[in-house]
């Protein structure tokens, strides 16, 4: 009885007899939260915009200035490479580290064990005074002849110093990430390649790791944010990258606060980069895994606008979206 | 008669303290089909995971092909193969796995041409042809580009034999192919191995589908606890079983 009247009234609102439209349920709780957050984001946007002391002219005059720009692209340049080295470097450990003889996974636990016990702050300035401990360096057959030497002084400049600190170090927690992400590929994957007759070595490649990347791109999006912010260690042994650039300014016109805001916006700036990245990369590596992949921001922003316009319900996927002005 | 495919003697294999085989011998001759029936923890997955040497035995011999698997014999001397010659050898065994084990992040026709591509070094358009025409020989010719997760069960084993068909393999392995299989989708699997066995493949099927054994299997070995119970002509085994342990298993399955 009750299910047929509630039929014949939805017809008579002139909707298909199956399309449900009903009362929401009200959130008073969400409402009033969302008033408090209001209120507190006013009133510190109010206190940043007018207190004097934040110095917002000075952060314009300072934040595209010649000094800044060179030291944000060393600061690039620095994360980049030192990540370089860490992913490679994380591999290698992490792939020794599950080798079954002990003395090579040995070597490699010793080595995390090492690099991540110790400061990496200790380790950078270590590096930098690394002449104090070997003056000469000589590359050759070890307990033999040498072929190359170098004045330690000129090998390890500060930006190797830099780099050999920050890459090194990296390379301890990479090899933790990649080996969690090895591990979390299941058996039957090796398996079957080692069975259609692939080597060790192309099974890592192209079975393992390709699937090890969804667990491991996560964790080195955020190494890679914190390498961007941890690189500003590298003042400390008077390296002018983004951090160092913003001091040596501030020592000259004393206005502190400016310029860490200058350099601060840089950081900020560069880690949406870093993030929007990660995201496509995330998306492309998880192919396969979910019977759809999820929409990029501009795709989704497109499907949504298509819905305003259309008030057509869309197919779940794109490709088959048919007629309501997806170009 | 004909050459024979597999040949096993007194093989032994021991994880640690607990020996799983306990001195299998058997033969499997060209083009004949063989199931492998047995409880569980019997040691048949271990058995056939010697054959293509993914498991090392401790005694015994084992021959694929004329080759004894994993070492190379010089006068009274065994020499262990190098990782490529057994990799060479596994190339020409076909698996399939009771999980499928496709490669989730490749398509079906990538999971398909990977092996010819990479390890035997067919080009690469040669073996996307091949990999579709075999994909089409199993019924799937509209999934050449579904991911694994989108395909059903059933499918995906199809896929899994395609690609250990595209290796060209001289014997295929099969461990339990269909018991992770819904009822209804098992069916579409057993058919394409049957036809494969009447192409004349050679094939060592270890299943519970007593049915499949009887119509298409040329020899059936009960084992249990690591040894060869009794084999013979699976017609004849199945209809009156001369070991009391085969006559139990049989009760429980049948
Ligand atoms: N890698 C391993 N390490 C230790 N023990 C193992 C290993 N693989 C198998 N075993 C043991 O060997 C025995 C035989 O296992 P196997 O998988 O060969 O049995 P099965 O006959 O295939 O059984 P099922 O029908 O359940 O698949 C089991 O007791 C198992 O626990
Ligand atoms: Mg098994």
């Amino acid at each position: 009885m009750d299910q047929s009247t509630a039929t014949r009234d939805l017809s008579q609102a002139g909707l298909p007899p199956d399309q449900i439209k009903a009362v929401p349920v009200r959130h008073p709780g969400r409402w009033l939260a969302t008033l408090i957050v209001l209120v507190i984001a006013a009133v510190v946007i109010n206190s940043v915009a007018t207190n004097p002391r934040f110095g917002w002219g000075t952060v314009g005059h300072y934040l595209f200035s010649s000094q800044i720009l060179e030291g944000l692209k060393i600061t690039i340049y620095l994360t980049v490479v030192s990540m370089a080295i860490g992913v490679v470097l994380g591999v290698v450990l992490a792939v020794m580290r599950l080798s079954p003889n002990p003395l090579i996974s040995g070597a490699s636990w010793f080595y995390i064990w090492f690099f991540r016990g110790t400061p990496v702050l200790v380790q950078l300035l270590f590096w930098s005074f690394i002449s104090a401990l070997y003056p000469k360096i000589n590359l050759g057959i070890p307990f033999g002849p040498s072929f190359i030497h170098a004045d330690a002084n000129h090998l390890i400049t500060p930006f190797v110093a830099a780099i050999l600190g920050l890459g090194l170090n990296e390379g301890a927690y990479m090899a933790e990430i990649v080996r969690a992400g090895i591990l979390s590929v299941e058996e039957g994957q090796t398996e079957a390649a080692q069975a259609l007759g692939m080597t060790r070595l192309q099974t890592m490649r192209r079975i393992v790791l390709p699937q090890a990347m969804r667990v491991i791109i996560p964790p080195t999006g955020n190494e890679t944010i914190s390498m961007l912010k941890t690189s500003s260690l590298v003042s400390v042994i008077a390296y002018r990258e983004l951090l160092y650039s913003a001091q040596l300014i501030y020592a000259v016109n004393f206005k502190q606060i400016p310029l860490l805001l200058v350099a601060s916006i840089w950081y900020l700036t560069i880690t949406t980069v870093l993030s929007i990245g990660q995201y496509y990369l995330e998306r492309y590596f998880g192919r396969g895994t979910a019977r759809e992949l999820p929409p990029t921001p501009l795709q989704r922003l497109r499907r949504n606008l298509a819905i305003r316009h259309a008030r057509v319900p869309l197919p779940a996927s794109e490709s088959s979206g048919r007629g309501v002005g997806v170009p | 008669m004909s050459e024979p495919m597999v040949i096993a003697e007194g093989v032994h294999k021991s994880f640690g303290r607990l020996e799983v085989l306990k001195g299998i011998s058997l033969e499997v001759r060209q083009g004949e089909v063989m199931c492998l029936l047995g409880p569980s923890g019997s040691g048949k997955s271990t058995f056939l995971r010697c054959i293509n040497h993914l498991e090392k035995i401790d005694a015994g011999r084992l021959w694929v092909d004329g080759d004894l698997v994993g070492y190379r014999q010089q006068g009274s001397k065994l020499y262990e193969l190098r990782e490529s010659e057994v990799c060479r050898k596994r190339s020409t065994i076909g698996m399939v796995f009771q999980r499928f084990n496709l490669f989730p992040h490749m398509t079906a026709a990538e999971n398909v041409a990977l092996a010819p591509v990479h390890v035997k070094g067919v080009p690469k358009d040669e073996a996307f042809k091949r990999a579709a025409a075999l994909l089409r020989s199993v019924g799937l010719a509209d999934k050449l580009d579904s991911y694994p997760a989108q395909l059903s069960g059933g499918q995906q084993q199809r896929v899994a034999i395609a690609r250990a068909l595209a290796m060209d393999p001289r014997l295929m392995l099969f461990d339990e192919p269909t018991s992770a299989l819904d009822p209804e989708l098992v069916g579409e699997v057993l058919d394409v191995m049957r036809r494969l066995a009447a192409d004349g493949m050679t094939m060592v099927v270890v299943t519970h589908e007593i049915g499949f054994a009887r119509e298409v299997g040329d020899k059936l070995v009960f084992m249990d606890a690591g040894a060869v119970v009794e084999s013979g002509d699976p017609r004849e085994v199945l209809a009156n079983p001369k070991h009391e342990r085969t006559r139990a298993f049989l009760s429980k399955v049948l």
